[in-house]
C-alpha cells in the first residue's frame, strides 16, 4: 500500500484560559491580538490520529491546514516539530469577521484545492467559539461523509476506515469509505512531543511574508530547502467568492456581549429576607447566568 | 406560513428531555410570533411518540419512519430536514445540543447557507435596527450562549437568513406539557424521496450506552453542600434547587465524610475541579482544598449562617442565613420569575 494523504485541519486560538481586560473589541468580536495564541487544544489531538497512521503506513503524508492572521503560522510549525510533513496557510484580510459558514466555505475550497486526499482530521470544536460547527459544515460544502468525536482509529485499509466515536453517553464504532472528515474529541489521547531532529529540520520554516520582513537571507536557504516554505493562499488563490466570505458572508450577527469574568470581585452581602433573594434570582435571570 | 420546528431526538424508543424542553420554549415562541409550532421525529419505531408529543402544544408533527433511520446517522437524518426545511420554510429550527444535534445541525445549517447557533442557554424574540444599512429588523431569534471559555455571554442574531437555527443546551429550559389533549395534525413523510442510498455509506458496527452518569465535571451550574447543610434530608433541598436550575448536586469533603452525599460528587483538592458558569455554596465555609477545586467558576454564591466564612472573601454574594430557609426562597423566586 502506498500510505495515505491526510490533512489536519488545525487553528491558533487565544488561550481562553489566561483571559486579559482588553479581550473583546467594541464590536464585540475577539482582540485576538491582545491573547497568548496556543494550538487548539483538540487539533494537536486530530494530529496526532494523522501522525499514528503515518507512523503504521510508509508514504502517508500529513499536511496541515489551517486559516488565519500571519502569525498562525506558528502552529503550522509546530505541526511539522511534531512529524507533519508541509503546511498551508488560508490568510487574507477579506476573511476577518468570518463565522462558521463563511470560514467552513474557504476551508473547503482550500481542501479542494488539495484533493485528492483521504482523510481529513480536524479537532471536534476550538477552545474559543465551542461550536463544534466547521468540521461538519465543511464536509457538507465537499461533499463527503463526516464522522464527529472520534476517540480511536480502530482500523483502516485502502477503502475504508473504522473509527470509535465518544457519544454522550457512551461509545459506538462506526465505518465509513473514504475521503471522510473526521473531528475528534477531547478524550482521544494527546499529541506527541515536538521531535528534536524536527526542530533542526524546521525551525526557519516559514511563509513568504515572514520571509520578507525578515532581515536575513533565507530565499536562498528556501531555495535549497523547499519543504521551509509554508504556503500562503489568498481569497484569490482559492477563487473565493467574496460574497461567501468575511462578515458579508457571514449569517450570524454578534447583538450584545457581555462580560462575565470582568465584573468586580467584590462580594455582595444579602440576607434571606424575600425582596434579598427574589431581587438576586432576578438579576441572575437577566444576565443569563441561569435560565 | 413560517413557523417554528423542532427536531425531536428519540433514544431507545423515548424522546430525549432536551427536545421536550425545546417543544415547550417552542410553543411560547410560536405564541409570541403568532405562528404555529411544528416537530419532526425520525426513526425506526415512531408509532405512539405522536400521545408524548402534542401535548407540548404540537400542531404539525412530521414523521419519517423506516428501520435504517434509528440509531442515529447523520446523512439521512440531514437529508432528510435539509429537503423538509425547504419545503416548509420554517422561521426558526431548534435541535438539542448533544452529541447528535451538534453533528445534525451545521450540516443543515451549510447545506442551506443559513446561520447556527451553538450550545444556546437561553431563547428569546427581539428588534435589531442595522444602523449602517439603515434597516429594522422584527421578531428576531435572539440566541443567547456562553462563547470564549465562558468569559463572555453572547447574543447572537440572524437578521437575514432562514431558518434561524440554533442548538440548545439540555437543563437550560423548562419542560412542560402545555394540554394533555392537545389536538395536531401527523404528516408521514415518503422517506425514500428524501434519502439517497449514498447517504447511508457510514455503516454502525457496534454500539455501548450506558446509563446517565453522574457528570459535575461537565454541569453549568452546580449547587454545592458542606458540613453546614446538616443533615440528608436537608441535601434533598439541594437537589431540588439544582433540579429547577437545570444543574448538579456537589459537595465538600466534609458533607461526603458525613455520608451526605457520595464521593462522586466531592468537589475540591481530593475530588473534582469545576468551573461552573454558577456555583452556589451552601453551609461551606470554603477550606482552601475545597477553593481549590471551585474558584475559578465564573460567580459564585455562598449561603451560610456565618458572616465570616473564608468563602465570604472568594464569594460575589454572599447570603447570609439558613440553607432551609433560603433555599426554598431561591426556588420559589425563580419559579415565579423565570419566563
Amino acid at each position: 500500500m502506498k500510505g495515505f494523504k491526510i490533512i489536519v485541519l488545525a487553528k491558533q486560538v487565544p488561550d481562553t484560559r489566561n483571559v486579559g481586560k482588553d479581550a473583546m473589541k467594541a464590536n464585540g468580536t475577539v482582540n485576538r491580538a491582545a491573547l497568548p495564541a496556543v494550538f487548539n487544544p483538540e487539533d494537536l489531538k486530530a494530529l496526532e490520529q494523522a501522525l499514528r497512521i503515518k507512523d503504521n503506513y510508509p508514504g502517508t503524508t500529513v499536511t496541515l491546514l489551517t486559516m488565519g492572521p500571519g502569525r498562525a503560522a506558528e502552529i503550522i510549525r509546530e505541526g511539522l516539530y511534531r512529524g507533519a510533513d508541509d503546511g498551508y496557510l488560508i490568510t487574507d484580510r477579506k476573511f476577518a469577521g468570518s463565522d462558521t459558514l463563511a470560514t467552513s466555505y474557504a476551508i473547503s475550497l482550500a481542501i479542494k484545492k488539495l484533493a485528492p486526499y483521504d482523510i481529513i482530521f480536524g479537532g471536534r470544536q476550538a477552545i474559543d467559539g465551542d461550536t463544534a460547527q466547521v468540521g461538519p459544515q465543511a464536509a457538507e460544502k465537499i461533499g463527503i461523509p463526516q464522522i464527529t468525536y472520534c476517540e480511536e482509529v480502530v482500523s483502516i485499509n485502502k477503502n475504508s476506515i473504522r473509527i470509535k466515536r465518544r457519544l454522550d453517553r457512551g461509545v459506538e464504532t462506526v465505518e465509513s469509505t473514504m475521503p471522510v472528515l473526521v473531528t475528534v474529541h477531547d478524550s482521544a489521547p494527546e499529541c506527541r512531543s515536538r521531535n528534536a531532529k524536527m526542530i533542526m529540520k524546521y525551525k526557519h520554516a516559514q511563509t513568504v511574508s515572514e520571509m520578507q520582513e525578515s532581515t536575513t537571507d533565507y530565499i536562498s536557504l528556501h531555495d535549497a530547502r523547499p519543504y521551509l516554505n509554508i504556503k500562503e493562499w489568498t481569497v484569490d488563490d482559492l477563487n473565493a467568492d467574496e460574497a461567501w466570505l468575511g462578515l458579508s458572508g457571514s449569517p450570524t450577527k454578534v447583538k450584545k456581549v457581555t462580560n462575565v469574568v470582568f465584573t468586580a470581585k467584590e462580594s455582595k452581602i444579602l440576607g434571606d429576607k424575600d425582596e434579598e433573594i427574589e431581587d438576586l434570582i432576578k438579576e441572575l435571570l437577566e444576565n443569563h447566568t441561569i435560565g | 406560513m413560517n413557523n417554528i420546528i423542532v427536531y425531536c431526538e428519540i433514544d431507545e424508543g423515548a424522546v430525549v428531555d432536551v427536545s421536550l424542553e425545546l417543544l415547550t420554549k417552542g410553543r411560547k415562541l410560536a405564541d409570541e410570533l403568532k405562528c404555529q409550532l411544528e416537530a419532526v421525529v425520525i426513526g425506526s419505531k415512531t408509532d405512539g411518540l405522536e400521545k408524548e408529543l402534542l401535548p407540548y402544544g404540537v400542531d404539525t408533527l412530521f414523521v419519517a419512519q423506516e428501520d435504517r433511520l434509528y440509531p442515529y446517522l447523520t446523512l439521512p437524518h440531514a437529508s432528510i430536514l435539509t429537503t423538509l426545511f425547504k419545503e416548509e420554510k420554517p422561521q426558526i429550527a431548534l435541535f438539542g445540543a448533544t452529541s447528535i444535534g451538534r453533528d445534525l445541525a451545521p450540516r443543515i445549517a451549510s447545506a442551506l447557507k443559513c446561520g447556527l447557533t451553538a450550545d444556546c442557554t437561553s431563547l428569546e424574540i427581539g428588534e435589531h435596527v442595522d444602523k449602517k444599512q439603515k434597516q429594522d429588523y422584527q421578531n428576531l431569534l435572539y440566541q443567547i450562549r456562553p462563547a470564549f471559555g465562558g468569559n463572555i455571554i453572547a447574543t447572537i442574531i440572524n437578521p437575514e437568513t432562514r431558518p434561524q437555527m440554533a442548538t440548545v443546551r439540555e437543563g437550560v429550559m423548562k419542560k412542560e406539557i402545555l394540554s394533555p389533549g392537545y389536538v395536531g395534525k401527523i404528516k408521514m413523510l415518503d422517506v425514500a424521496k428524501y434519502v439517497n442510498e449514498t447517504d447511508f455509506v457510514v455503516q454502525i458496527i457496534e454500539r455501548h450506552m450506558e446509563t446517565k452518569k453522574i457528570d459535575i465535571k461537565h454541569a453549568h451550574i452546580i449547587v454545592s453542600g458542606g458540613y453546614g447543610v446538616g443533615s440528608k434530608e436537608n441535601f434533598a433541598l439541594l437537589f431540588e434547587l439544582a433540579e429547577v436550575l437545570g444543574g448538579e448536586v456537589g459537595g465538600s469533603r466534609a458533607a461526603v465524610d458525613a455520608g451526605y452525599i457520595p464521593h462522586e460528587r466531592q468537589v475540591g483538592q481530593t475530588g473534582i475541579t469545576v468551573r461552573p458558569h454558577l456555583y452556589i455554596a451552601c453551609g461551606i465555609s470554603g477550606a482552601v482544598q475545597h477553593r481549590a477545586g471551585m474558584e475559578e467558576s465564573a460567580m459564585i454564591i455562598s449561603i451560610n449562617k456565618d458572616p465570616n466564612a473564608p468563602i465570604t472573601h472568594i464569594a460575589d454574594y454572599s447570603i447570609i442565613g439558613d440553607v432551609g430557609d433560603v433555599i426554598p426562597k431561591m426556588i420559589k423566586y425563580y419559579k415565579k420569575n423565570a419566563k
